[in-house]
């Protein structure tokens, strides 16, 4: 397959505008590492995994950890329901998430990247691994990269399917044969991650943005978006719209002004960021995607006049129930309480009290919880029983 | 850091061992924390659970364990660290900067609360009906937070089938609140690495391999799960309603022998402080209780030396001066029943370098219904044999099934101390207040060569004390002062020790038949050591074969449990190195106050030679009784 073939005609500000392939390799290993960082750190870049951590900052801890080996890991696990703009990126912008992981590598001191493949990505293994083939006979990868006295690598691992896996530290257990279950923080993975080793976690579109960085420059890249969102954001938009797809938008883009684009003038509820993001109802549509309002990794559901909110809400804690990866208490079992409370309400058969208690729970479960799966799986939960008391109510009375 | 080869667990399952610094004077080597408002210094690298704990303030713990690598998955032990957005399990956060900790803010008591509420709605059990009601851990934290209703429900049937295919360990997984302790346990601990969480979410549960019965799987049986499940998901196989029923038959004559480890530990399940051994007091319980004769292990203990020393003479002889390559040296003990099967399945090939005799235990059972039965009369099919002991895997190993050499199965019931603890407060005794007494004839009081069995390097050390006079001639009190072999005592996980010989002796009687003298032994050094926990016999035993230090070791005493029979997997709960500690304390003073302290000097073994196995150690008749074979199991199960 020709790496380009398959590329839509996109068009963004960031991530889908013009970029050779190389280039950012080569003004990387000529500026060196302080630059890049400096670069990095300047275009205030944060993760697009959905954290939202620093890049520079991510980098910089693994570079300044003292190990005779590290590693750069691209996460491309996308496990998040709703969301499938990693994919896009890994097939049709390849040169910018591998120029972005040997960028990193290079910063952070790693002979090797490995890229955590979600497993029913499959399919793109042959692309990618021939798109890697090219890149060594290109001298983009491998030995003395670009004459620069740079060796590096890249692999590609596939994913057993877990959710929990695109945690990072559940991914490096994954990696290194274990049950996909995350450790204990700290030590966090860039001191003591992939084989003890310090490691960078990046998700693919935080690497992906990087070439743009250093080619266009931080200080540009930080005037698109807010004051605190810097950059562009790509949003996997599904649900009750016309135009599904990815978008590539400034942070700080209104809900309302995203729906005009997909063309949803009958959605009542955006579910933004996934199972355990939050579910916006209309009445809240100005507000903004950003760090300082509502941070997402992107994935945006839209839900019509018609859908049984729910409904909604049982399909996502029947998610978490299956997908928490029974380690700890709050979450496996937690979940499981809040789906049965679910579950009451859609039979009629529950008291305020109860629920109440149950949102109770959740609020503990998002603070005892071990990691980011338990810590989040009760924010439908939360929002949606807030934000829809009266159709969940009026359903009740219904009955 | 941790070397992270050394352990088997994954790392969700280990803890970040912070390497602490050797001189806390040195820049960094401390770090000041605020806990509750109150500002204390700490090493770097302790956890908020250790820096609480030396401070006086108490946090709450299940999923944690003394002796276990960190899993911090149970949540209850969670706290507030300024600045962070969610709560930190105490446990499992090292401190390495100047953070604010606050331990009982309203937001840390509902989340621990809500955990417990969770671990009760789904956990299977009536305290009243549980072999760990007043020991339990989730009983206990549910008291502390005042539950006093189900808030989430409760489940009314067992969610799993019970395991009950081992004659050790039974798993119970329906009182399981996924701790994973006994993971940790069997792979960290023990490296043998029987258990395991399968499944994922709502289904995750604690398996075995293929979710085959433990019976099927290379369990030891060592029952160090047992002592650190909190709940009573894990307990061993109770035989006490056969014994019972045995004490009630007017028919049976029912025996019972001590081994010194639950002498040493029982006082703990009647309240005692550890430490404090029940030898005498438990004789007259359990004669009120109604066995027939009380012995002492130790008795067998003081032969398994002339048997399984002799038989180390024999191979050193065949070996140094008949030139016999196909002798197997090492000689490893093979009274741990835990470590025999550990053997068996992870290191097969060799075996052969198990000694053949049987452990005292067995080797008790044999003679009771044998040369005992003759002497009182009895006809052996009416002899009851129970043993108490320390062990999960005594049971397995009395159930074994060439253990019959006597013609009956040798050992009927093995019974632990938290089985026999049971027994004796059920037949309305309190043991500490009970008169002292002696054991019974016709095998009286053994020698403290024999109680030290109890504790890791005890074998050895007895071994030292017989083989020393035996072979040089010397007192060992000479070379050893007051016959403490100090060298092979401790917590060490590997211990190794070379004994010079510089002079030798007459070859004592009983050994003359053996060996014409002992000459090819003078200016030989004898090479020894002890392991204890099959993860440091694993050590050793990778030594050996790779050729190393190990490998040109005589003889080496190997115990599956850590701390030797001591912690046994039998032993009273809660487990802890200070608690194994006081109880070795206990063997070693007891031994200490016997007027007799060498298993050679022990009348009834001298007594048993020239009464029974006339032929001398080692001969035809303790070869049929005293000794026996192993059976090479391999780790692949069909
Ligand atoms: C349950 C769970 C699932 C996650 N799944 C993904 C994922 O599929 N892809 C991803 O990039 N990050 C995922 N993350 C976030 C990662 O843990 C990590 O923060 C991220 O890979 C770091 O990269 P970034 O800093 O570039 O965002 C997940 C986190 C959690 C808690
Ligand atoms: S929060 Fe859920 S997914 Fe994360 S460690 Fe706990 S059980 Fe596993
Ligand atoms: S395990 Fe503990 S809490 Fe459960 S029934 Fe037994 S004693 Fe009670
Ligand atoms: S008895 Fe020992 S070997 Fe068996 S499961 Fe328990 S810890 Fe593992
Ligand atoms: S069996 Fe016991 S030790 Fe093992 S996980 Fe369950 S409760 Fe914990
Ligand atoms: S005791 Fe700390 S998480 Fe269980």
């Amino acid at each position: 397959m020709e790496a380009n073939s398959i590329k839509q005609k996109r068009t963004g500000i960031v991530l889908f505008s013009e970029y050779k392939r190389g280039e950012g390799i080569s003004k990387a290993l000529e500026i060196g590492r302080e630059n890049i960082l400096f670069e990095v750190r300047s275009s205030k870049l944060k993760g697009r995994g959905g954290a939202g951590f620093p890049t520079s900052t991510k980098w910089m801890l693994t570079a300044a950890s003292k190990a005779d080996e590290k590693f750069i890991i691209c996460n491309a696990d996308e496990g998040e329901p709703g969301t499938f703009k990693d994919r896009v990126l890994l097939m049709e912008y390849p040169e910018l998430v591998f120029d972005g992981m040997v960028i990193g590598g290079f910063t952070i001191g790693a002979k090797v990247g490995i890229v955590y493949l979600r497993g029913e990505y499959e399919y793109m293994l042959s692309f990618l691994e021939d798109y890697l083939e090219k890149m060594r006979k290109d001298n983009l990868l491998g030995k003395n990269i670009v004459g620069k006295n740079f060796d590096f690598d890249i692999e590609i691992r596939l994913g057993a399917g877990a959710y929990v896996c695109g945690e990072e530290t559940a991914l490096i257990e994954s990696l290194e044969g274990h049950r996909g279950e995350s450790r204990n923080r700290p030590p966090y993975p860039v001191n003591r991650g992939f084989n003890g080793c310090p490691t960078s976690v990046n998700n693919v579109e935080t690497l992906a943005s990087v070439p743009h960085i250093l080619i266009k420059g931080g200080d540009w890249y930080a005037k698109v978006g807010t004051d605190k969102s810097a950059g562009s954001k790509l949003f996997s938009i599904s649900g009750d719209c016309k135009k599904p797809g990815v978008y590539e938008l400034p942070w700080g883009t209104k809900i309302s002004e995203m729906l005009k684009l997909v063309d949803a003038p009958s959605a009542k509820a955006v579910q933004v960021g996934g199972a355990s993001g939050i579910c916006v109802p209309e009445s809240q549509f100005d507000r903004t995607f950003a760090y300082e309002d509502i941070a997402t990794g992107g994935s945006i559901m839209i839900f019509g006049k018609n859908r049984d909110m729910l409904k909604v809400l049982k399909n996502f804690m029947e998610f978490f129930v299956e997908e928490s990866c029974g380690q700890c208490t709050p979450c496996r079992i937690g979940n499981v309480k809040l789906l049965e409370g679910v579950e009451m309400i859609e039979k009629g058969e529950f008291t305020f009290d109860y629920i109440n208690k149950l949102k109770d729970l959740g609020k503990s479960m998002q603070i005892a919880s071990k990691c980011g799966l338990g810590q989040s799986s009760p924010n439908p939960f939360i929002s949606i029983l807030d934000n829809f008391k009266d159709e969940i109510l009026n359903k009740i009375e219904a009955k | 850091m941790e070397d992270k080869k050394k352990s088997r667990a994954p790392v969700s399952q280990q803890s970040f061992k912070v390497e602490k610094p050797t001189d806390l004077n040195t820049i960094g080597g401390t770090v000041t924390v605020e806990l509750n408002e109150k500002k204390v210094s700490v090493p770097f690298g302790t956890t908020i659970l250790e820096a609480c704990r030396d401070n006086q303030i108490h946090i709450p713990t299940l999923c944690h364990h003394d002796d276990l690598c960190v899993a911090g998955v149970c949540r209850v032990c969670v706290v507030e660290v300024e600045g962070m957005r969610t709560l930190q399990a105490a446990c499992a956060f090292p401190i390495t900067s100047p953070i604010k900790v606050k331990t009982s803010t309203s937001d840390v008591r509902k989340a621990r609360r809500h955990v417990i509420d969770l671990m009760l709605s789904e956990h299977f059990g009536e305290c009243y009906s549980c072999i760990r009601n007043n020991n339990c851990e989730l009983q206990s934290l549910a008291e502390e937070y005042g539950v006093d209703g189900y808030t989430f429900g409760h489940v009314t049937k067992p969610t799993y089938e019970k395991d009950l295919s081992s004659y050790s360990v039974i798993r119970d997984m329906s009182k399981c609140v996924l701790c994973k302790r006994c993971v940790r346990t069997c792979i960290d601990l023990q490296e043998v690495g029987v258990l395991e969480a399968i499944d994922r979410g709502d289904k995750t549960h604690i398996g075995t391999f293929l979710e085959k019965p433990l019976a099927d799987v290379i369990c030891i049986n060592c029952g160090q799960c047992i002592n650190r499940c909190p709940t009573g998901a894990l307990h061993a196989n109770d035989p006490s309603d056969e014994i019972w029923a045995a004490i009630e038959d007017p028919k049976k004559h029912v025996v019972i022998q001590t081994a010194p480890s639950p002498r040493a530990a029982i006082g703990e399940c009647f309240g005692l402080e550890p430490g404090h051994s029940m030898t005498y007091q438990l004789n007259s319980a359990l004669k009120r209780i109604g066995f027939n004769g009380v012995f002492d292990t130790n008795f067998t203990a003081d032969l398994t030396i002339f048997e399984e020393g002799t038989e180390l003479i024999i191979r050193l002889f065949k070996a140094l001066v008949q030139k016999d390559t196909s002798v197997a040296l090492p000689q490893f003990t093979s009274c741990s029943p835990g470590w025999v099967k550990y053997i068996e399945h992870f290191y097969p090939e060799y075996i052969n370098n198990l000694s053949t005799a049987k452990s005292p235990q067995q080797m008790f059972g044999a003679i009771l219904k044998t040369f005992y039965a003759q002497q009182i009369g009895i006809d052996p099919k009416d002899i009851v044999s129970v043993a108490v002991m320390p062990c999960s895997a005594k049971k397995f190993e009395c159930n074994r099934p060439e253990m019959n050499s006597s013609g009956y199965q040798d050992v009927d019931f093995g019974l632990t101390t938290r089985e026999l603890a049971k027994m004796i407060k059920e037949a309305g005794i309190y043991l500490p207040e009970m008169p002292k007494q002696h054991f019974d004839t016709p095998f009286g009081d053994a020698s403290g060569a024999g109680l030290i069995f109890g504790a890791t390097g005890g074998v050895m050390e007895a071994a030292i004390r017989s083989v020393v006079e035996f072979v040089t001639g010397l007192k060992v009190e000479d070379v050893f002062a007051n016959a403490n072999v100090i060298p092979v005592r401790g917590f060490e996980g590997v211990k190794y020790y070379e004994i010079p010989i510089a002079v030798v002796g007459p070859v004592p009687d009983i050994l003359k038949h053996l060996v014409p003298d002992w000459n090819w032994l003078k200016g030989a050094t004898l090479k020894i050591a002890v392991a204890h926990g099959t993860a440091n016999a694993k050590k050793v035993m990778d030594d050996i074969k790779s050729g190393g230090k190990f490998s040109e070791c005589h003889f080496i005493e190997f115990m599956a449990c850590p701390g030797g029979c001591i912690g046994g997997g039998g032993q009273p709960i809660p487990t802890s190195l200070e608690i194994r500690k006081a109880r070795a304390k206990a063997i070693y003073e007891e031994d200490e106050s016997l007027e007799i302290r060498k298993a050679h000097d022990n009348p009834y073994v001298t007594m048993i030679y020239e009464k029974f196995f006339t032929e001398g150690p080692c001969g035809h008749l303790s070869h049929k009784l005293l000794h026996t074979h192993y059976t090479p199991r391999g780790k692949y199960i069909s």
